[in-house]
């Protein structure tokens, strides 16, 4: 059972210097904050733990770091084992407009010190935060300075980590996550499979699977045409779009953010159908399909019979009746 | 069962439905093109404007065929919107007493210096960011700003140090008969030489233009609290009523709002005042509440898609959750349009028709959206385009099953049928 439980559990921390955005970020993320509302938050203490499930067999076990230098030094030393142990994915967070970026670069340095030592299967992903405090025209030129000084620190992980410039202002946060997502997705290409023969049935032209609360993508699927789709950005803009619209829906019925989930959605317009619905018990999915009517019902009940199969990756949901009988 | 209502031809929804997919409106004309002017090179710059997102090496050709042109297509042309190519293909809400040539209503807005006029025009017509609108530079002359729209109006954005009383001053060149003015007031500011002004335009107003309609906006209303907000409201009602009372001028139909830029206030009271403006409202209202009962709707907006402005409401009470969860479903809908809306190459969609059977079957030519709920149980928010500028939004009651939904679609293009009669010219 206990094997079970930890091949489900995924450590992710959240690390960077104080104020510079982690819990910010994580508000928005998974606790269904507005941007304007992170104004609230205060510093973070210490660790803050929060489980996020996702498609069933994978729970991400987030630590929020505390960033200040007391707490550094605690997690450096006393902590070291603890914190640093069987960790999936660092997420280190970079204020691009930090007074001190050397000092933060030691800091960080350290901190891969220790996960090497500790985890050195783990991933990292390294978010350059507030970045729609720089000018759009010198954006990607800062951004890429400073990816290659933070690369050139990162010692036992300068080939594998992953930079990602991020505001919570826009979709870029969403980019970010779908990446740490992905990564963290232990079948995704079993998902992947079984979506591409899900998308042959029902002639579409692509599908987003997205975890519900979070309305970050799992993974999609496109198919002829729409590969030309001139929006590269599309899935993190329809991340937040879909964000934005469960805030409005929660403040009009009152229902509470996390649970104000729409059953289906539907458009449909002379060039595109467009419908969202349910999937496995933490998914949706997103369906666009060519406009014709039966195409769109056909598509509707196929998802329906498919749903069963998608459950069936869930490890959880195999396990529990196991578990009831013992 | 079926509420059949005007006189609809008594169909099925089907039919009803195919015979509306006609030819009536097909605009490819509105975008500047590379079929309409021939010249490639002076239109990619416009073309990549509407589509920001196209990579520089995208074919041209791609945007060429604007002929089903929906809901998304028009929203694309949005830069284009305010400058058309020939003002005289865009219909006119048929105003009697119209004045031939320029004979557009003009929604006027004047007020003190720094009260927020020009904010309010770049954020509810230009789609400003409201933190944007720090930025803004003072108005030293009457901006004008045409919009084409459902109706075409104009909205003139006064500046305040221009002294209107001067005899000297053509008047009869800004005001108007068919006009609304919209006087701004700062409300965390002093606003007495506000009121002033006000009270002595309107008492000039009332012996030149007596049809004019009037509505102040006590504004920046955001930053006051609760009950500071709706003292200084009724102080500045009270005091605009009791100086014309006192002038002799007992009840003024003048109109006052709370409003700011950082929430949808603004939006509901331009709303208010534009449907003033509209000759046909008792008849939209009245073809809404017939829609209402006969679907069990709880509320229904016709909805001015570009600007977020409705036109019209049923006569149910309003409130300004409803107007915000309505408006926030247009954006929704108009960003999945957009995204998916590209315009696709005709040889891969015909490709595309040949594997997936015959696309295009469907006669869905105007966009149409529903919004299940899980909790609700059932139907929750419905949209449906009706011409290239108004779309239907409906918040549907709670008993609405969704096995109706077909009864809904019959309604509806009941509805449309009628509103094209009303807006026939």
């Amino acid at each position: 059972m206990s094997s079970v439980k930890r091949q489900k559990q995924r450590k992710v921390l959240l690390m960077g210097k104080s104020g510079a955005g982690k819990s910010s970020m994580r508000s928005i993320v998974f606790s269904n904050y507005v941007a304007k509302d992170v104004r609230r938050l205060a510093a973070t203490i210490d660790v803050e733990h929060s489980n996020i499930k996702f498609m069933g067999n994978l729970t991400l076990n987030l630590w929020d770091c505390g960033g200040q230098d007391g707490f550094v030094e605690n997690y450096l030393t006393h902590q070291r084992s603890h914190v640093f142990s069987s960790v999936a994915v660092l997420i280190f967070v970079f204020d691009i407009e930090s007074r001190e970026p050397h000092t933060d670069v030691v800091n960080y340095s350290n901190i891969i010190r220790a996960l090497q030592e500790w985890s050195p299967s783990a991933k990292v992903f390294c978010l350059i935060h507030k970045m729609d405090l720089v000018q759009a025209s010198r954006r990607a030129q800062t951004f890429e300075e400073r990816t290659e000084y933070i690369r050139s620190a990162s010692e036992g992980f300068r080939d594998t980590v992953e930079f990602y410039p991020t505001s919570i202002w826009d979709q870029s946060l969403y980019k970010a996550w779908t990446q740490v997502i992905y990564f963290l997705i232990p079948n995704a290409s079993t998902i992947e499979n079984l979506l591409e023969m899900l998308a042959e049935v029902i002639d579409a032209r692509e599908l987003i699977l997205y975890e519900r609360t979070t309305c970050l993508m799992v993974t999609h699927v496109t198919r002829g045409v729409e590969a030309s789709n001139p929006y590269i950005d599309r899935f993190e803009r329809i991340s937040s779009i879909l964000k934005t619209h469960k805030q409005s829906l929660a403040k009009h019925t009152g229902i509470p953010a996390g649970s104000a989930n729409f059953a289906e959605l539907q458009i449909k317009t002379g060039r595109f159908m467009f419908f969202i619905t349910r999937l496995t018990e933490n998914t949706n999915l997103a369906v666009t399909i060519p406009p014709s009517e039966h195409v769109f019902n056909a598509a509707r009940v196929n998802i329906a019979l498919a749903r069963p199969r998608f459950a069936d990756l869930d490890i959880g949901n195999r396990k529990r009746p196991v578990d009831a009988d013992s | 069962m079926d509420d059949q209502r005007g006189d609809g031809s008594g169909g099925l929804g089907a039919s009803a439905r195919a015979a509306d997919a006609g030819p009536s409106r097909t605009f490819d004309t509105q975008r500047p093109g590379p079929t309409a002017h021939g010249e490639p090179a002076a239109s990619s710059s416009s073309v990549s404007a509407a589509v920001p997102e196209a990579p520089p090496d995208a074919p041209l050709s791609r945007f060429r065929h604007g002929k089903r042109l929906t809901l998304e297509r028009y929203l694309q042309d949005l830069p284009f919107a305010d400058r058309p190519p020939s003002p005289q293909r865009y219909h006119t809400g048929k105003i009697p007493n119209t004045k031939t040539g320029d004979g557009k209503p003009r929604l006027l807005l004047m007020g003190q210096r720094r009260s927020g006029k020009s904010s309010i025009s770049s954020v509810v017509f230009n789609k400003l960011a409201p933190s944007e609108t720090l930025y803004l530079e003072t108005t030293h002359r009457i901006h004008k700003e045409s919009m084409h729209s459902f109706m075409d109006f104009q909205v003139w954005d006064l500046p305040a140090h221009i002294d209107y009383s001067d005899p000297a001053f053509d008047t009869e060149d800004i005001f108007s008969d068919i006009s609304a003015l919209i006087w701004v007031i700062d409300a965390q500011d002093e606003y007495y030489d506000a009121i002033q002004r006000l009270n002595t335009t309107i008492l000039r107003l009332q012996e030149s233009h007596p049809s004019i309609i009037i509505a102040v906006f006590v504004h920046k209303v955001d930053g006051l609290s609760e009950d500071y907000r709706t003292d200084t409201f009724r102080d500045i009602v009270q005091r605009v009523q009791d100086e014309l009372c006192d002038a002799g001028f007992e009840n003024a139909p003048v109109n006052f709002y709370q409003t700011s830029i950082y929430d949808h206030s603004i939006f509901e009271a331009f709303s208010k005042v534009i449907q003033k403006l509209i000759p046909e409202l008792p008849s939209l209202e009245a073809l809404l509440d017939a829609l209402c009962a006969s679907c069990r709707i709880e509320k229904a907006y016709l909805f001015d898609v570009l600007s977020k402005i409705y036109v019209a409401t049923d006569t149910s009470p309003t409130d300004i959750g409803s107007y915000e969860i309505c408006s926030d479903y247009i954006d929704v809908v108009v960003d999945i349009s957009e995204i998916y809306g590209w315009e696709r190459d005709e040889a891969e969609a015909a490709a595309e028709a040949d594997d997936g059977g015959a696309v295009g079957d469907s006669g869905n030519k105007d966009a149409e959206s529903l919004i299940t709920m899980e909790k609700h149980g059932n139907n929750y928010l419905y949209l449906r385009e009706i011409n290239k500028y108004l779309a239907l939004i409906c918040i549907m009651g709670e008993d609405s099953a969704t096995e109706r939904k077909a009864l809904i679609d019959y309604n509806v293009r009941v509805f449309q049928e009628a509103l094209n009669r009303v807006f026939s010219r």
